[in-house]
């Protein structure tokens, strides 16, 4: 009995000890500042005077006055019904294009997969040159076979469609997955499919679909998460068109053009950077901390079902 | 090809000659597809390319391809001052990060992989919930934390200490790979003697070589690209910067020439494809654990 209990005492102590690392990670770095911005959202703070307690005025004035607020939450929107849905769909389309490519399929990969290494700064800053209105190439070429020529991320509505091919240039991560799942489809599938007689888009929508659905879901969820965290490519993007750029101390506005690149991410650092108002920018925070959630939920239940299948 | 032409159309019958010619009429349309797939993610390149080789007055036209080749403007991007900082400071970053992100991920990893405990599933779930945080959501008390706490803006610690602590992606990916490892090889090696710890380091860690790799590089490579953790923290002190940070200040020291800019921009990218294709099967191994082994 005793040696049961000392048994379970020394493998609760080993337990605590490999995770120890995590267990202060997670207490320091995850739940002390969630609840110190649940605490600031409350209170006014501009990280020199003592914080006051002021209640929901922070909050109100987010939802009321703040005119970032409604204007990211709709590029939000926009983003994750266009960005990601065309992600998904260019993603499954090259991974598809992979395994259907015989000769020169390791050139084909490489090729496809390298744009999502560049890093972010790196890639948006060469979009914002390709895609310059004066010098870019991409106008140049447009204008020489006498097409229109757009302002790109000058241009308030051309803004985002822009970000989105700078997002369908780095799809090597979801080309990789949805390859490796459609490699995973068994082929006796696609044999009896054939010998019924299917087409090629029938053995596409009967046997390639319902085989990787789960993948697809996981790409349209990881994808709006994503989009969540959209915070680099728009700041550069929008400082780089806008000409003012040039590193500490230059105050940048975000949302250049007209407010058509604002995401929630950088609202937290505008108010709580540039603005002084630590009280505003938590409670944009803990948006962005509920809209995080709501979807990891759904990954999470994703995933279990996946396992449990 | 035309060997076998020459010496079958005897031989062949019609239904034959019609199956043939539908799979080379695929072939033609597949590669045509990837041929102009791979224009559209490799010109971009080539454009940056082009461009960071032209003279300054070039690069002001719109002009793609250079009249003379100006090697030395990558040179010149190099000896700008600060830039051999940016380059210490982001392999500091990202070398140290991922040293310390391996060595408090894996025991971790270990734990949520082998052992059974009360509240297994609750840190999983918390493991995955902070994987997916935006790291804005909980900057502005962090950054209180280091700066009026820790006296430690205008350095690059606030964003390595951490990772001491653990990173999230890392002990998701590591779980996920270990869970693969047989039970039976840790069993054989705890009856010949050896403690957990032991067998997690002689057994299971060489098994793991290919999820650690993977592992490695993504953390590299985060560090390496991250912008938002050097603005928080770094950009009061230059001496701190890194190239991801410090290569928008580029844009502003050289105004509209996109040569330079470009040039920058090549450099800061070169590294990241050298390393790539050096672990390359490392990488995709590491992506596609993360998606489909769910």
């Amino acid at each position: 009995m005793t040696t049961l209990r000392q048994k379970h005492r020394r493998e609760t102590a080993r337990t605590l000890a490999f995770l120890s690392p995590w267990l202060i990670g997670v207490s320091v770095f995850f739940l002390y500042p969630l609840v110190s911005t649940v605490y600031f959202s409350f209170m006014k703070y501009d990280g020199f005077t003592p914080p006051t307690w002021t209640g929901l005025r922070n909050w109100q004035y987010v939802f009321t006055d703040y005119p970032f607020f409604w204007p990211a939450l709709r590029n939000t929107l926009w983003l994750v019904v266009v960005m990601v849905t065309l992600r998904v769909l260019f993603g499954l389309g090259i991974g598809l294009l992979i395994t259907k490519v015989k000769t020169g399929a390791g050139f084909f990969r490489t090729a496809f997969y390298l744009p999502y290494l560049a890093p972010p700064v790196a890639a948006t800053m060469a979009f914002a040159f390709l895609l310059n209105p004066g010098t870019g190439p991409v106008n140049n070429i447009l204008g020489s076979i006498g097409l229109p020529q757009p302002g790109w991320f000058n241009d308030p509505s051309w803004s985002k469609p822009a970000l989105t091919m700078l997002a369908l240039w780095g799809i090597g991560d979801l080309m990789v997955i949805f390859m490796a799942s459609l490699l995973d489809v068994p082929q006796e599938q696609y044999e009896a499919a054939s010998l019924d007689g299917a087409g090629a888009w029938q053995r596409f929508r009967f046997v390639t679909l319902p085989n990787i659905s789960p993948i697809v879901l996981f790409a349209v969820v990881t994808g709006v998460i994503q989009t969540m965290q959209y915070y680099t490519q728009p700041l550069i993007a929008g400082k780089v068109a806008s000409g003012v750029i040039g590193g500490a101390g230059q105050q940048f506005e975000p949302g250049y053009p007209e407010k058509s690149t604002l995401t929630l991410p950088q609202l937290v650092y505008h108010l709580g950077f540039q603005r002084f108002d630590t009280g505003g920018a938590s409670v944009i925070a803990l948006v962005l901390f509920a809209l995080a959630m709501v979807f990891t939920g759904f990954l999470m239940r994703s995933m279990t079902e996946r396992s449990a299948a | 090809m035309t060997a076998t032409a020459i010496s079958t159309p005897v031989t062949l019958t019609p239904a034959a000659r019609t199956a043939r010619r539908t799979r080379l009429l695929h072939w033609v349309g597949v590669h045509s597809l990837a041929i102009a797939a791979a224009l559209f993610f490799v010109l971009p390149f080539v454009f940056i390319f082009l461009t960071a080789l032209m003279s300054d007055q070039q690069a002001l036209t719109r002009d793609l391809w250079p009249d003379s080749w100006h090697w030395e403007n990558l040179r010149t991007v190099w000896e700008t001052p600060g830039f051999l900082t940016w380059w210490k400071n982001t392999l500091l970053y990202a070398g140290l990060g991922t040293a310390l992100t391996l060595l408090s991920s894996i025991p971790v990893a270990y734990a949520l992989a082998r052992f059974k405990f009360r509240g297994r599933n609750a840190v999983l779930m918390l493991v995955i919930a902070t994987m997916m945080l935006p790291p804005q959501v909980v900057i502005v008390p962090m950054y209180l934390f280091w700066a009026k706490q820790l006296h430690l803006s205008g350095t690059l610690w606030p964003l390595i200490i951490p990772m001491a602590f653990t990173d999230a992606f890392s002990v998701f990916l590591l779980r996920q790979f270990l869970l693969t490892i047989p039970k039976d090889y840790v069993d054989a090696a705890k009856v010949d003697g050896c403690g957990e710890f032991k067998a997690l380091v002689r057994i299971v860690l060489p098994m793991a070589k290919p999820a650690i790799a993977a592992v490695a590089l993504f953390q590299f490579f985060y560090c390496w690209n991250d912008y938002f953790g050097p603005q928080i923290y770094a950009s009061e002190n230059p001496a701190a910067w890194t190239l991801s940070y410090g290569l928008e200040s580029f844009k502003g020291a050289h105004h509209t020439n996109w040569n330079l800019t470009m040039a920058a921009t090549l450099l800061v990218m070169a590294p990241v494809i050298i390393l790539f294709f050096f672990a390359q099967k490392a990488f995709i191994e590491g992506v596609t654990l993360t998606g489909v082994k769910g």
